[in-house]
């Protein structure tokens, strides 16, 4: 097992995601199997290699500083689980910024 | 023949002439849906009226003598992770139940701007994760040929509808092969072309450097057809390829002779299903009998496009499937309990009994966020999210998500130096024919191996085409892929369209009697 | 709290994260505007929303603006750069990542000085590092009929932002506050950003421990604190002198020292003058940066980075010096008029070219140019008069016509009249006195004034300045230092 099951409460709690403890237990046995399965890349030696994040060589793609229609605050609203009509509504933050 | 057995191709030219109406046409494919669909479950979303209403308005603007667009009056299925703005839009997710876009995807604009007909929303794999279209939130797919088998994934629902005649084309999307490989478990033809030749635009994104959009349709030309109203550069997208767009329909009738195909012997290795060996050799036969030659090649590395692509999708998708998170639209569950799909007054989801999810959380928010995502999400895609997180995390992004970045320049680098000795590459789409409904999802390793042939199409950008290529004994359609260099769209979809012109197979239709 | 020691037994370190909002049309990867004040969620489309299937592209006119600002603050600019993102959940941040830029930042290893114009310090900054990134929205609690919920207005999402990173190499939180300053009269002077903090156009948070020597020589370092909700200039200076005394007084009383915690937030609270602790958060840190799939790479060239150099205009540092040297004004002098902006300067120039006297042309700016502005709460681009009108007043006072004072009355009158100079100069029957006519004034007073006679034949030379004021009252042209040369030479003759 490369993943124990705190491991996976800790990345749970990264992904935002609640686990119930089946699927703690589950998820911790499929995700060493997987992990195992993908660890096979270190076989390779790759340090002459750079890596590729975009399959195609394209640079500097822009669009010019012009405004453009934006939705109605009906339209941007239209999906939202709470709202008051002009904003989205969720618990509350409190005192809290988001990023450290 | 019934209006719903014709070719694409056919019923544009039929429309264009005068001898058919679209109407008369959407109705001919609405009644096939409504007659078997409810065995096959490839839609979600039908909208009948509206569909009719959109024929109405181009036989109207026909009989007026005004212009209408090149695909007018044809039927189109739009699999249900792209955005279109007068249908829901859900990738077959309890988290996204009632979702309406408010604006078509690039592609679905471009098609309604062709005068094409979009008759509805298909099933898939939930988020376009998996290979069986089993992950749907809102039931399997049938694979047409064998009610009791797997269409593929994840564009499952566009395959088993466009194997149905339930409508004549349908646009899917493939990040490893969900294009390809349902094609060919459901006998039709199915094109990824080159990444950033379609705009991404308005398609919910699950790995974005790997995702493309794509038709699939009975034939090569039908394909093509479709190809040249929805390739094209789009400055809404910034990784779209900014170069013109060939004529692909015309681009289609030079023979064979003189191609030069790779065949890859590691190809045929172990774990590939001899009926589908046999079915992949009888086409290279057919190949090297029209005058082209077959050449083996090497690519080194193909092994590995498993674990590199199972890093590198999930980690981008960890990523994209974050603002699921029940603040700003989908699925909500609420502090206290209860989930609610209240957006538009959509689909109503259901909390599933018992499941109790761990706590405490550090705030309502937290909780808000943790629960709406553990109940909104599938087994396969939190899988997915749990595993990319990890990769990218603290202490291991080096290991897996940086290394799989390197792997997949090997891989990239394979196809180019193969494809200084070959014009295309050659060989199966999946390594079996279409399996059980049931027989892999117990094992996700076992459900990754099916896109062992198709992954590496996506890591390195390049494009791929699958068509039937025979029948197993079993009577299950045996899928073979062709894979060609970035922008060899027209080489292609010419090869695959002379195959087909040797060849009967993509016109075998399933007995699915109404 | 005590007061700061005058002599402190520490050095407190400084460095700051600055975030200017660029002054571009729209936001950094969709054509939403990007003004400010707009009723919640009307400056949102499907990118900055996050929606499913959105895409960003990258605006040029900021990836201009931000060069600009990089080379302006003297940032090596890297040839290849991308983007990443930067993942957490919060509910300002709809995508659940915000684009920024991780480990190949546009710019690096930069510096931008603040000099003291009393002199009391100078102080050269390094950046870090200066990247583009996007903004998240805004977060509003609502306590409205107890309801315990937070309202997201997304009108901010996706705005265009600098970040601005600079080592530790402020030693005072006066320094800090003028750093600021420079920087953003840098940044405002060359179109970057209107950094308004008010407006949220520019954010801070400061990066504060102290150094302490200990009696054996070494040095001990208290943990570094970040400082967060600074709202101003002042208030950033009153928090870094607010916490610098904390922390000394934590020292003494814990002994604890870099390294032995987390890095800790604390909130500034301007109404209490105290910074407070922040809930502490594990996982955080942890953003799991990747790079953006979405947006390609950038390179920029050679060439691109000479043509912004070229379009830039002139730095205030610069043009602090440039000014000081063609009108020989004062270091001092200078200093004022740059802090006043571009259009000011400008004003400035032609009217020290008008009057031929950069020195006299300076004083009228800021002793009387100035005022006016600051009664009128005006801009110099609302200024009723035109360079040339208060040239000419400047010219007449060289060429003796009339003096200073007289030469304010005239200024005081062609700006409520809306007249010229000229038409003032007659109304106010102002003409140059002759020598005779002064004399026979002169006369007039040290007759009506033996007692001022007297004292001055005493040795009191400055007994006759009293009679200055009965001079203007019989002639309000006259030249007050006239009359008193007027006046002693008269008395001397006996």
């Amino acid at each position: 097992m490369s993943l124990t099951r705190q491991d996976v409460a800790k990345v749970g709690l990264l992904a935002r995601l609640a686990l119930t403890e089946a699927e703690l237990e589950r998820m911790t046995g499929e995700l060493s199997k997987i992990v195992d399965f993908v660890s096979q890349l270190g076989e390779l030696d790759t340090s002459a290699v750079e890596p590729l994040a975009h399959p195609l060589d394209t640079r500097n793609v822009f669009r010019e500083d012009e405004p453009q229609p934006s939705l109605s605050t009906a339209q941007a609203l239209a999906n939202a689980p709470r709202h008051d009509g002009s904003c989205f509504l969720v618990p509350a933050v409190l005192g809290e910024t988001g990023a450290a | 023949m019934h209006l719903s057995e014709r070719s694409a191709t056919d019923l544009v030219a039929a429309v264009r002439a005068g001898e058919l109406t679209a109407t008369a046409c959407t109705t001919a494919f609405l009644d096939r849906i409504a007659a078997v669909d409810g065995r096959v479950n490839a839609f979600l979303a039908v909208d009948r009226d509206a569909a009719l209403a959109q024929a109405a308005a181009i036989d109207e603007r026909i009989a007026a003598g005004r212009p209408v667009g090149p695909l007018a009056g044809l039927p189109v299925a739009v699999k249900d992770a792209l955005c279109t703005a007068d249908l829901p839009t859900t990738c077959a997710s309890r988290m996204l139940a009632g979702y309406r876009p408010p604006t078509d995807a690039f592609v679905v604009a471009r098609l309604r701007a062709a005068d094409a007909v979009i008759v509805g929303k298909t099933n898939i794999d939930e988020f376009a994760m998996g290979g069986s279209n089993e992950n749907s939130a809102f039931g399997d797919v049938h694979n047409p040929w064998d009610l009791t088998r797997a269409p593929g994934g994840s564009s499952g629902g566009s395959a088993a509808c466009v194997a149905a005649d339930m409508a004549p084309v349908a646009i899917g999307s493939d990040t490893g092969g969900s294009i390809r490989q349902p094609a060919g478990l459901c006998g039709i033809t199915g094109f990824k072309p080159t990444y950033g030749r379609i705009s991404r635009r308005g398609l919910v994104a699950f790995a974005s450097s790997l995702d493309q959009i794509g038709p699939m349709a009975r034939s090569a030309a039908d394909c093509a057809l479709v190809m040249e109203t929805i390739a094209g550069h789009d400055p809404g997208d910034a990784t779209s390829l900014a170069v013109p767009v060939p004529a692909y329909t015309a681009a289609l009738d030079q023979p064979l002779a003189g191609l030069r195909v790779g065949r890859v012997p590691a190809h045929f290795g172990p774990g590939l299903d001899p009926e589908v060996a046999a079915g992949v050799e009888q086409a290279l036969a057919a190949f090297e009998a029209a005058g082209a030659t077959i050449h083996e090649v090497d690519l080194p590395h193909a092994a590995y496009g498993i674990p590199t692509y199972y890093l590198i999708a999930p980690c981008e998708a960890s990523s994209n499937l974050a603002r699921y998170d029940g603040a700003h639209y989908g699925v909500r569950a609420e502090p206290g309990g209860g989930v609610r799909a209240e957006p538009g007054g959509g689909v109503r989801a259901e909390l599933g009994g018992g499941n109790a999810a761990l706590g405490p959380f550090d705030s309502p928010l937290v909780e808000m966020y943790c629960r709406s995502r553990a109940e909104g999400f599938g087994p396969e895609v939190k899988r997915r999210i749990m595993l990319g997180t990890y990769a990218l995390s603290a202490g291991y992004y080096d290991a897996f998500y940086a290394k799989a970045l390197r792997v997949r320049r090997l891989i990239q680098q394979d196809f180019l130096r193969a494809f200084e000795t070959v014009d295309v590459i050659a060989g199966p789409v999946s390594p079996t024919p279409a399996f059980k409904l049931g027989e892999k999802t117990g094992d996700p390793l076992a459900m990754y191996l099916v896109d062992m042939y198709t992954v590496g199409t996506n890591l390195a950008g390049i494009g791929g085409i699958s068509f039937p290529c025979g029948f197993t004994a079993g009577g299950l359609p045996i899928g073979f892929q062709l894979q060609g260099p970035a922008l060899s769209e027209p080489l292609l979809l010419r090869a695959a369209h002379q195959y087909q012109q040797l060849t009967d197979w993509h016109l075998r239709r399933p007995a699915l009697v109404p | 709290m005590t007061a700061t020691p005058a002599a402190e037994p520490y050095t407190t370190v400084i460095g700051l994260e600055v975030h200017v909002q660029l002054q571009t049309r729209t936001k950094l990867f969709c054509g939403c505007p990007t003004t400010f004040g707009a009723p919640p969620n009307t400056q949102v489309c499907p990118t900055c929303l996050g929606l499913p299937g959105s895409l960003p592209v990258m605006n040029r006119r900021a990836f201009e603006l931000a060069l600009r600002a990089a080379l302006a603050l003297d940032c090596r600019i890297a040839p290849f750069t991308k983007w990443d993102r930067k993942n957490y959940f919060y509910p300002d941040l709809p995508k659940g990542y915000q684009i920024s830029q991780y480990d190949l930042p546009f710019s690096s290893a930069g510096q931008l000085e603040v000099v003291d114009p009393k002199g009391a310090f100078s102080r050269r900054v390094r950046i870090t590092r200066v990247h583009l990134e996007e903004d998240a929205g805004k977060s509003m609690h609502d306590e409205a009929a107890g309801v315990a919920d937070s309202r997201i207005d997304l009108n901010r999402a996706g705005t265009p932002l600098c970040e601005i990173v600079s080592e530790p190499d402020l030693r005072s939180p006066q320094e800090a506050r003028a750093w600021l300053g420079e920087l953003r009269l840098l940044l405002v002077y060359l179109g970057v950003s209107d950094c308004n903090m008010q407006e949220g156009s520019l954010r801070v948070d400061a990066n504060v421990n102290l150094h302490i020597p200990r009696p054996d020589g070494s040095l001990a370092k208290t943990p570094i604190v970040e400082i967060k909700n600074m709202n101003s200039f002042r208030s950033v200076e009153r928090a870094l002198a607010y916490e610098a005394v904390r922390q000394f007084e934590e020292w003494q009383a814990t002994g604890a020292e870099l390294g032995s915690a987390p890095k800790q937030t604390r909130g500034w609270d301007d109404a209490a003058g105290v910074t407070r602790g922040q809930r502490h958060k594990e996982e955080s840190s942890d953003y799991r940066y990747f790079p953006e799939p979405d947006l390609v790479p950038v390179t920029v060239s050679e060439e691109q980075v000479a043509a912004v150099r070229a379009a830039m205009g002139e730095p205030p540092s610069v043009l602090r010096n440039l000014l000081a040297e063609r009108w020989k004004i004062s270091a001092y002098d200078a200093d004022v008029l740059v802090n006043q902006g571009r259009p000011l300067v400008d004003w400035y120039e032609q009217l020290a070219t008008l009057s031929g006297d950069g020195k006299a042309a300076s004083n009228w700016m800021q002793q009387d140019v100035l005022r006016t502005l600051n009664e009128r709460g005006a801009t110099i681009g609302e200024f009723p008069l035109e360079p040339a009108a208060v040239a000419e007043i400047i010219v007449r006072i060289a060429k003796g016509e009339f003096d200073t004072s007289r030469g304010r009355e005239i200024f005081a009158a062609v700006l409520e009249s809306g007249t010229s100079v000229a038409e003032v100069v007659a109304a106010l029957g102002i003409a140059a006195v002759g020598d005779d006519e002064l004399e026979a004034l002169c006369r007039e007073l040290l007759a009506a004034n033996p007692k001022i006679v007297a004292d001055v034949q005493g040795g009191k030379e400055q007994a006759a300045a009293g009679l200055i004021g009965q001079a203007k009252k019989k002639n309000p042209n006259v030249n007050p230092a006239k009359v008193r040369a007027m006046c002693l030479e008269l008395i001397r003759r006996g």
